[in-house]
């Protein structure tokens, strides 16, 4: 059109965003066009999605005692930047056991890929949802240990509850086959000691 | 309601009359009018760099600074905390002389010609009979200053910005001065105040702003305006997006803060200089006339913080392209077309006013290619 | 006789010098490390050396010792704004040297992934060049809106936002979560009009005419002859779309049309991106109806999702190219028959597109030089590896 109409339809966009922006506020689900985005945090914050990955954190069933990794050394030997350390706890005899003494991740390092997640075939380890854990210094919160990173399986069922429940349901099934396994094996060892035990018996003649 | 500041001050110069002696009387009322500006001013430009930022974060879809009290009102005492706290670094080549007078000297010009602007009914600060040129002609030695900013910086980036600087400034001068003349013609005086008078009456319609010569006036002095304050889209001075932050690179805290508050300054005395002279001033119906002033120099200054968030930047011949390409010769056929204006009368000039500026906007969009826009043809491969 | 002065004789010498100036690794345009060394006279270049390599991490070593899969996060860390489509080019790189099939609907979430990537991209580069011109964040912000709907369907499917480690060889590592394709339809639904609002806001203003237009031209013959490939190539009018001229993965089932540009300046080059995001709405738009159920990783992959290192591919070599956003991006791998490749190199397209930037600016004035290099479309991961 004339010279300048460009410019001037140009402002007219920014003027819609100007005035939209007081009575459109963010919906969390769709940005409606000229909705004000700013989320004040930390007052409010975005919704967390499930699969998120952030640092990673090992799971214990019950109690921390009870945990599931057996220190295999796959997650070490998968993490592309090597970032973790693994130690097997060894019992008094000098017997290896299967836990981990000393299992470090060093967080400057680790790059969030999730492969230790992926890797892992025992379940033990995955990634978490927190991201707030800076620290004061430079030696605090940079290197984690076994202890910090424990954490219970309520808290895996919280954060990603479709794949805890997946999960869960794997290992009950896996624990049912080996005590049914277990059942039959006792029942076949328990009527081989019937069928030896009739055996030995003299058979009773008249 | 009206005459509320004017009550203020004869109040004033009531209390204080018996105790002064005769000579001091002016003086006292002069005095009153200073510290009135004096505070207007800097307020004025703390709370024009909140509401910028504010404006322009929800053009952008964003809140600007809140965390700073409520609604941010805050955020300029933590600005000017800021800049005041900050370390004073003069490189040690630089002129020392000329590099501290820059910031002083482009901040009288700003503060100068707040005294013939005129806030309300009687309310001038000093009703010059040559207000206009005072304006013009105080408002042309920020110039200089930069200059000797660029200069005394000893630097050779911080020199090319200000030569461009001073480039763009002079010439956006010359447009300026000359879309003012058709007022200065219609209204019969330089005085500020004659020409808001002039444009009384009607409720509003007498305004020059709707008429042809006026609308396309205004439109120049806006435009040229915007230049001489160093705003968006002529913000070459200190354009980042280039390798200098233009003249002011090698300032640092309050020196810094001082160009910065020059710059809003002259941001509100241009735009309540435009609404003076064609939005017909404090003119309008209902309200104070003060606070039609205020309303009318904000909507100003609103558009200029629009053009900010919208529009790039020139490049710098295309600016002086701009200037002396385009917008001069129109203000040219601006002043003819308003000197026929005075002497017509009827309805039939209102139409010739307009064919004939209408025409010479055609005819100097087609004469220079290099600032229209081509056409493109964009073809698509299966 | 009347004496006249000249300015040797007031002791000024009026041999000019030229400028040597360093728009240095700190940049005002948000471009990254990068340095140009560009020599002035006035405001006029006279040449111009990119200088690069501030950003090197020893990508190319670090993945010659690392087992195939573990590489994966590193390639989306090259061009950290199109991680999908470093993944996809190393996925088809590796797929081809071990001959490995990819099923249907893999095929189909890969060719999703890599368009709404491309669409991300082109967004955020014109709202950077138009920060370059200076219009004060306000179209990168309209961009960005866009760009967060897709980052946060990236962070619901793969995990994060950006670095997504989302392709595997022979797949992807996991299916999409219930209700994605849903979101993405409604991501998509709304771009058309976001896109109109853009090119209301941008394309016929006219200061972003007089700044782009006739600025940095590349004519076809050098752009063939540097190897530019990509957006660049195209609107210089050169008729090269990998997608098209190879036709891997499944792109040969979409109908899309390559937008061309004819006179290969900065303006150019913002509007075939532009194009190119129409088109790829297109393409996405086809993919989400199609779309099979089905597996999302081929039969003889599924066993290494667990055991990455014990994945071992046929002695051989494999060069594999896939159209990224900025252009052809290239991954060459040589076997021997180990889980680490033995040699492993990227040919990055901002890293060779750079390579053009001396020609192009000659003759523009410094302002200019800072427009190209935005429309160049470079990103320092890539160029410096």
């Amino acid at each position: 059109m004339f010279y300048g109409s460009g410019v001037l339809r140009g402002m007219l966009v920014t003027l819609k965003h100007f005035v939209t922006s007081y009575f459109i506020r963010r919906s969390p689900e769709t940005m409606r066009s000229g909705a004000l985005v700013t989320l004040q945090y930390p007052e409010e914050r975005l919704k967390e999605k499930e699969r998120y990955r952030n640092f990673p954190f090992l799971i214990y069933d019950k109690t921390p005692d009870n945990l599931r990794c057996v220190a295999c050394d796959i997650c070490a030997k998968e993490c592309p930047p090597k970032c973790i350390y693994i130690v097997r706890e060894f019992d008094k005899d000098g017997k290896p056991l299967k836990r981990p003494a000393v299992f470090d991740i060093d967080f400057t390092v680790c790059m969030n890929c999730g492969i230790c997640e992926e890797a892992c075939p025992f379940d033990a380890i995955f990634m978490d949802h927190e991201f707030e854990i800076a620290g004061g210094n430079r030696q605090e919160k940079l290197l984690f240990h076994k202890d910090d990173l424990l954490k219970p399986n309520e808290h895996f069922h919280k954060i990603r509850p479709t794949d805890a429940e997946t999960i869960d349901k794997r290992l009950r099934e896996a624990d049912e086959k080996k005590k049914a396994a277990e059942a039959a094996a006792k029942a076949k060892a328990a009527a081989a000691q019937q069928s030896s035990q009739t055996a030995a018996q003299p058979p009773k003649t008249a | 309601m009206d005459q509320i500041f004017v009550t203020i001050k004869q109040t004033i110069m009531n209390l204080a009359a018996p105790i002064l002696p005769d000579w001091m009387e002016p003086l006292l009322s002069i005095k009153i009018s200073i510290v009135a500006i004096a505070i207007l001013g800097p307020v004025t430009m703390m709370y024009l760099t909140l509401l910028e930022r504010k404006v322009v974060g929800r053009m952008q879809n964003r809140i600007g600074p809140n965390r700073v009290g409520k609604w941010g009102l805050l955020q300029p005492l933590a600005d000017g905390i800021k800049m005041l706290t900050k370390e004073d670094i003069v490189p040690t080549n630089a002129d020392p002389v000329v590099h501290f007078l820059a910031p002083v000297l482009i901040v009288m010009p700003a503060l100068l010609v707040f005294a013939v602007i005129p806030f309300g009914r009687n309310m001038t600060a000093v009703d010059l009979s040559v207000g206009l040129l005072f304006f013009i002609a105080v408002s042309s030695t920020t110039t200089i200053a930069i200059f000797m900013a660029s200069w005394g910086s000893r630097n050779k980036f911080s020199l090319l910005g200000g030569m461009r600087s001073v480039a763009q400034m002079v010439s956006y001068e010359v447009p300026m001065v000359l879309s003012v003349v058709p007022v200065i013609l219609i209204a019969g005086s330089l005085s500020t105040n004659a020409i808001v008078e002039a444009q009384g009456g009607w409720n509003g319609f007498k305004w020059f702003v709707f008429t042809p010569w006026g609308f396309f006036a205004f439109l120049i002095f806006f435009l040229c305006g915007v230049a001489e304050c160093n705003r968006s889209p002529f913000d070459l001075p200190e354009a980042e997006s280039e390798i200098v932050a233009g003249f002011h690179t090698e300032y640092s805290g309050m020196k810094f803060a001082l160009f910065y508050m020059a710059e809003f300054m002259n941001s509100f005395t241009i735009s309540g200089l435009c609404a003076t002279l064609f939005l017909g001033g404090w003119q309008g119906p209902v309200l104070p006339s003060w606070l039609w002033f205020f309303l009318k120099t904000y909507a100003l200054i609103f558009v200029m913080i629009w053009f900010r968030g919208t529009l790039p930047r020139f490049r710098v011949d295309q600016l002086m392209a701009l200037a002396w390409r385009f917008l001069l010769p129109f203000t040219l056929v601006n002043i003819l077309v308003a000197g026929y204006w005075y002497f017509a009368r009827g309805p039939v000039k209102v139409a010739v006013a307009t064919g004939i500026l209408f025409f010479t906007f055609w005819a100097l969009s087609k004469l220079n290619k290099v600032l229209v826009p081509e056409k493109r043809i964009y073809r698509f491969a299966e | 006789m009347e004496k006249t002065f000249t300015l040797q004789d007031l002791g000024a010498s009026i041999d000019t010098q030229t400028l040597e100036v360093n728009i240095g690794p700190q940049h005002p345009s948000t471009h990254g490390v990068f340095r140009m060394n560009v020599v002035l006279d006035g405001e006029t270049i006279l040449s111009l050396k990119p200088v690069m390599g501030y950003l090197h991490r020893n990508h190319e070593q670090i993945a010659e010792n690392m087992s195939y899969t573990g590489t994966m996060p590193y390639t989306d860390r090259l061009d950290y704004f199109n991680s999908m489509s470093n993944n996809l080019a190393w996925a088809m790189t590796v797929e081809k040297l071990a001959n490995i099939d990819v099923p249907e609907r893999a095929q189909y979430i890969r060719v999703i992934m890599a368009e709404l990537t491309r669409i991300v991209n082109h967004v955020s580069v014109i709202g950077f060049l138009l920060n370059d011109l200076g219009a004060f964040f306000t179209p990168v912000l309209y961009a960005f809106r866009e760009r967060e709907k897709i980052l946060d369907l990236f962070e619901e499917t793969a995990g994060s936002r950006m670095m997504c480690n989302y392709l595997r060889f022979g797949g992807i590592k996991r299916d999409l979560p219930a209700g994605t394709l849903e979101k993405i339809k409604s991501v998509t639904s709304n771009l058309p009009k976001f896109l109109d609002e853009f090119e209301a806001l941008l394309s016929k203003n006219e200061i972003l005419c007089m700044r782009c237009q006739n600025v940095g031209v590349l004519p076809a013959e050098l752009a063939v002859s540097a190897s530019i490939t990509g957006p660049m190539l195209r609107a210089s009018g050169v008729n090269y779309d990998i997608r098209k001229v190879d036709r891997y993965s499944i792109y040969d089932r979409f109908k899309f049309r390559v937008p061309l540009g004819s006179k290969g300046d900065v303006y150019d080059r913002y509007y075939v991106r532009v194009l190119e995001i129409r088109e790829s709405l297109k393409i996405l738009e086809q993919a989400l109806k199609d779309i099979p159920a089905g597996e999302t990783i081929s039969k003889k992959m599924a066993p290494f999702l667990k055991a990455p290192r014990n994945f071992k591919p046929p002695v051989g070599e494999a060069y594999a190219r896939v159209e990224a956003p900025k252009g052809e991006l290239g991954f060459y791998v040589v076997s021997d028959g180990t889980p680490q490749p033995w040699r492993y190199h990227v040919r990055a397209p901002s890293f060779i597109n750079l390579t053009i930037l001396e020609d192009m600016c000659i003759g523009q004035k410094i302002a200019d030089a800072i427009v190209i290099l935005g429309s160049v479309d470079i990103v320092l991961g890539e160029v410096d590896h």
